[in-house]
């Protein structure tokens, strides 16, 4: 197995545990949890195959891991404000009693 | 002569790694390396402290601790023996993994952050192509210790504490950030290395060092009032307050764990004070080029004992900010200062060399501080009665 | 491979599991600094040391600090009353090894079409620096734009809105 296999199938499998994560567990925040697992191994994916391509010097994949790091914080920030202002108005953070549209 | 002088901790390292195979040469150096850092820093923070209750002591015209040894300087021995064999009290609801390990990983991200630092010519531990960039990193890693330290000891006044202090360190490190952006600017590199190898040039004989511009004045001024904020120190010493709050973060913490908090702060000082001296005071260079045969390190060290001897006198002076006029001190002034700092550095690069940038941007800069700080920061109207201050 | 690859491996992997598997949400976020923590170890194992350092730096100076706020101002700190686990947790389970199958498969299916230079790259500063302000200068800017609204949009949802006393007095009139 090559060391790029080796560094992909870790990301794979981190991918996995995040999308675990988010789909199994009853809290908001911790599905933004596995969110954020997941975004950080599709960079392990990016900085893999940058490190092990025949043109490293065009940057591409660190240019794409660093945008999608900007972009991540940007997003968890909208999304945990949007965890609090629901936990203002229903008092819970239980995504299986979030089933209403009346709010 | 001198030249040996100024490299002999370097001659050192090669003397003893000498005697050993050539393949464990490389390893051996930087242990060494380590070494060094992992006693000078621990022993400055000994001295710090006698230095500090003298300091304080002197200002407030009282006399500090004269018991232990000649003019109190043993005091340090005294106090680490009773720290390690103080019992450590650990609540019982508290939560026991995360309430040993914040301590540890406070004191491992302080000291991660002396590697970079050119402590010498020649002399800094790890030549990093971003070491600007690694240093802040570990500075943000600091405050998921706190937070811990906190929270794990499941006590109101500590979560409190702990709440404030990350509010605190989260806004003013932008603050911190965007004040040596404009060094980087400047120097083209985020290489600490490079940054004092540019401030090394003398016209004539005064040195070209950062400080000495508009720009690096401002940024030097909102640096300084950043890493005082960041350290937690006075006048930013809410979070430990000891009136307010017990002691905040650390109230939990007894015997020797409390002692890796304290001397995670004064590490910090010192981290910050050493980052500030090679952006701004030229690092290792000597203020005048006739000096220059004095060795660099002496320098280094000097600057920085200058450094935390203003954070002591600024500790006796002021008094402590409460917790929304820092932040609002942060965010309303420091931040826009420093963005406005920017343009201004962005406007001396872009200017050729001569007097007209030196006018345009000393005025510039005098311009914005009249306009936000005297004018912005004030908000309603004062009668005879009000403190303007406490507003 | 190497061991040190291991190691931060199974630091990270482990670390992950941690972070979606306890009881106890704060733990969680605190496994899921250790998350990052490796894997800013594993960017720096190959070769992107500006990645690793703004792994660590955005992530865990900023991301993971957001996170604990919002656990704890979501009274996310207490013990939870019946199962942290939803009811269809199987099926959930399910779709991620379903998921982890595909892309392991594809991945050891294609292990001798992949490219695998092995010299290591340099990638200096200068040159991202270089980089962001010539050829990625649009992503660049939009993400400036991206930031700003998601700064405003996240304090503006998260704000707390004053009660609004005056529209029944004057509906009574």
């Amino acid at each position: 197995m090559t060391p790029l296999a080796a560094y992909l199938l870790v990301a794979a499998l981190l991918f996995a545990i995040g999308l675990a994560g988010a789909l199994v567990r009853r809290n908001a925040i911790l599905v933004l949890i596995g969110i954020e697992l997941m975004l950080n191994a599709a960079n392990l994916n990016f900085i893999a195959f940058w490190r092990y391509s025949p043109h490293p010097e065009a940057l591409t994949g660190m240019m794409f891991a660093i945008f999608s790091i900007a972009v991540a914080a940007a997003e968890a920030a909208v999304g945990l404000a949007l965890v609090i202002a629901i936990h203002r108005q229903l008092h819970t953070t239980d995504l299986d009693q979030m089933n209403r549209m009346k709010g | 002569m001198f030249e040996n002088l100024d490299q002999i901790f370097l001659l050192l390292r090669d003397w003893i790694a000498g005697f050993l195979p050539v393949f464990l040469r490389p390893l051996v150096g930087t242990v060494l390396g380590v070494v060094g850092i992992a006693s000078v820093f621990p022993a400055l923070f000994a001295l710090t402290t006698v230095f500090e209750r003298k300091g304080l002591a002197r200002m407030q015209n009282r006399l500090g601790p004269n018991r232990v040894g000649p003019f109190g300087l043993l005091q340090p021995i005294a106090d680490g023996v009773k720290s390690l064999t103080k019992e450590d009290v650990v609540p019982l609801s508290a939560d026991g993994v995360v309430h040993f390990l914040a301590p540890l990983l406070l004191v491992v991200a302080v000291f991660m952050g002396f590697a970079v630092l050119p402590v010498g010519r020649n002399m800094v531990l790890v030549d990093l192509d971003c070491a600007l960039l690694f240093y802040f990193a570990m500075g943000a890693s600091s405050e998921v210790a706190v937070f811990m330290a906190g929270w794990s000891s499941r006590n109101k006044y500590s979560l409190l504490g702990a709440m404030r202090a990350v509010a605190q360190m989260i806004s003013y490190e932008v603050v911190l950030l965007l004040s040596s952006v404009a060094v980087v600017m400047i120097t083209g590199s985020m290489s600490l290395t490079r940054i004092v190898a540019a401030q090394n040039q003398y016209s004539g004989v005064l040195p070209h060092w950062y400080i000495f511009t508009p720009w690096g004045l401002a940024a030097f001024a909102m640096y300084a009032i950043a890493g005082t904020a960041e350290t937690n120190r006075s006048p930013f010493d809410l979070p430990e307050g000891e009136s307010e709050l017990i002691a905040g973060y650390h109230t939990e913490y007894s015997g020797f764990k409390f002692a890796l908090f304290f001397l995670g702060e004064y590490l910090g000082m010192f981290s910050i004070s050493g980052l500030g001296v090679t952006l701004f005071l030229g690092g290792w260079s000597a203020p005048f080029s006739f000096l220059g045969w004095i060795p660099s390190w002496i320098w280094f060290f000097a600057k920085v004992m200058l450094s935390i001897f203003v954070f002591i006198w600024v500790r006796g002076t002021l008094p402590r900010l409460r917790q929304d006029q820092l932040m609002n001190f942060a965010w309303k002034f420091v931040l826009p200062f420093t963005l406005f700092n920017l343009l201004v550095t962005a406007l001396w690069r872009f200017m050729g060399d001569g007097w007209l940038r030196w006018a345009v941007c000393s005025a510039l800069l005098a311009a914005a501080y009249l306009l936000m700080a005297r004018t912005g920061m004030r908000r309603e109207q004062f009668t005879s009665r009000s403190y303007r201050y406490a507003e | 491979m190497n061991f040190v690859f291991w190691i931060l491996a199974m630091l990270t992997l482990g670390s992950g599991l941690a972070a979606v598997a306890l009881k106890n949400t704060v733990h969680c976020a605190l496994a899921l600094t250790g998350a990052f923590a490796g894997l800013a170890f594993l960017f720096l194992s190959l070769g992107a040391q500006f990645a690793g350092f703004a792994e660590i730096l955005v992530y865990i100076g900023a991301v993971a600090i957001l996170v604990v706020f919002a656990i704890l101002l979501t009274r996310g700190s207490e013990t939870p009353i019946g199962s942290v686990f939803s009811r269809h947790w199987f099926w959930g389970l399910v779709a991620a090894a379903a998921v982890f199958a595909v892309f392991g498969g594809a991945v050891l299916a294609s292990v001798r079409v992949l490219p695998n230079v092995q010299a290591a790259p340099v990638a200096p500063v200068q040159a991202i620096g270089f980089a962001l302000v010539g050829r990625y200068v649009l992503p660049l800017e939009i993400l400036a734009v991206l930031l700003t609204a998601a700064t405003i949009g996240a304090v503006i949802i998260a704000l707390h809105e004053l009660p609004q006393e005056s529209l029944p007095q004057k509906e009574e009139q």
